[in-house]
């Protein structure tokens, strides 16, 4: 009894640890100072960059009260940019944008989070929209969102690597961390797997549904705790993992598959020929709502939780900051079942319109 | 931002919000009828919630 008790006592303490109050909080209060601009507007910015890929690996940042200067805590991580040749330099040569980095003969500058190519002086040409005219060099640098990747790619090797391990020492019997992933695994495979795709064709999916479901279940927890990673939230990476589903359904296809898609079997002739441009156009919605559906869940999840804490700065009294923490805890809550849920209608997903490919039907019936 | 189309999104979020509030009770009776098909309806309630969702966060993100 008394280890359950201590166990579940460890649990909370990691939990309260790892919600990112403070730290957002402490972001929030000194966020991007642009000069007469209100609170509000402060507060969307702060959010709007939050959401956004960075550069370097920001902890936080602050004003210094003697000097009046902006100090920035956190980890520079490489630039490499293909420009005429490979440009590899470290991000703190940018300085958040505030000076141009001298690398070689060029000049560059980070301008609201892209980087442009620019001449000494830093300046930056505009067109009639108010977009930059200056050039952006092929960028292929590691950046925060890349970091987390590479960082959720590794422990997913290290954690199952070692389950798979333990099975063959222990007689298959897992060991240590792979007894709380053990599970996992099998409730992908017998209750996402099997009923979606059949016992006949699961197999061959089962590799991409259970790293789909790893990869996007650790990015989303990720993106709760202080480091501010928003990966999951991110579109371009959305998107990838979309077209990943998209490709190895229609490259797994069988036959019946596309004989549904174009030459719907059990309805009348006419009704055959409305019926195929709507399923053609289903073949690409359905990887599209992937992409839209994990990407607005969670940026939504952080544009709440982030104005919640900002409601602090806004209130400024003791009973809207408690009032902003109890809800910022309460939809903190909510955010750790979301990052699972929206795990598991992923790859729940996945697998149904893999199912859809793999079928095949008995058309004697028909 | 126009006031139109802040007015369609909360139109469409209401939309949202009772087709996800009627697979949520439908849910529930499905399962209060039928307690060892508990697994099946959740799965099916989760689907469809899902689906619904995505809706709801295109007008969303419309606006």
């Amino acid at each position: 009894m008394f280890t359950l008790r201590s166990s579940k006592q460890l649990i909370l303490t990691l939990l309260c640890a790892t919600l990112s109050f403070q730290s957002f909080a402490k972001e929030t209060k000194d966020a991007h100072d642009s000069d007469g601009a209100d609170l509000k507007s402060e507060i969307k910015a702060y959010i709007q960059h939050h959401l956004q890929d960075s550069y370097d690996f920001n902890l936080l940042s602050y004003t210094d009260e003697t000097t009046h200067k902006k100090v920035h805590v956190g980890l520079p991580l490489p630039v490499i940019l293909w420009d005429n040749g490979l440009q590899v330099f470290s991000s703190s040569k940018l300085h958040h944008g505030e000076s141009v980095a001298h690398v070689g003969d060029n000049y560059y500058k980070l301008y609201h989070g892209k980087i442009y190519k620019t001449n000494a002086a830093g300046e930056i040409s505009y067109d009639d929209h108010h977009h930059p005219t200056n050039v952006k060099p092929l960028d292929f640098s590691i950046t925060k969102s890349v970091v987390s990747i590479l960082f959720t790619a590794l422990l997913m090797i290290l954690l199952f690597q070692s389950l798979a391990r333990s099975y063959a020492k222990n007689g298959l019997i897992a060991q240590g961390i792979g007894r709380f992933f053990e599970p996992i695994v099998i409730y992908i495979r017998d209750e996402i797997a099997i009923p979606n795709i059949g016992e006949k064709h699961y197999r061959k999916y089962m590799s991409f549904l259970l790293t789909l479901f790893f990869f996007v279940w650790f990015l989303n927890i990720l993106g709760l705790t202080p480091l501010g990673i928003n990966v999951t939230g991110n579109i371009a990476v959305t998107f990838c993992l979309a077209t990943l589903t998209f490709l190895i359904t229609n490259l797994t296809a069988k036959k019946d598959y596309w004989m549904h898609i174009f030459w719907m079997p059990g309805v009348p002739k006419l009704m055959r020929v409305v019926l195929a441009p709507i399923e053609l156009l289903g073949v690409f919605i359905k990887p599209f709502s992937l992409m839209i559906r994990l990407y607005a869940n969670i940026s939504a999840g952080h544009i709440v939780l982030m104005s919640l804490i900002s409601l602090i700065f806004i209130f400024k009294n003791w009973l809207g900051s408690s009032l902003s923490f109890m809800l910022a805890f309460a939809i903190s809550m909510i955010e750790i079942l979301v990052a699972l849920l929206q795990a598991y209608i992923f790859t729940m997903l996945s697998a149904l319109y893999f199912g859809m490919a793999a079928e095949e039907h008995d058309h004697e019936h028909h | 931002m126009e006031i139109p189309a802040i007015v369609g999104a909360g139109l469409i979020v209401i939309g949202v919000g009772y087709g996800i509030g009627r697979i949520g009770g439908s849910a529930m009776e499905a399962i209060g009828r039928q307690p060892e098909a508990t697994a099946k309806i959740q799965t099916a309630m989760l689907i469809a919630a899902a689906l619904i969702e995505g809706i709801g966060f295109a007008a969303l993100f419309a606006v």
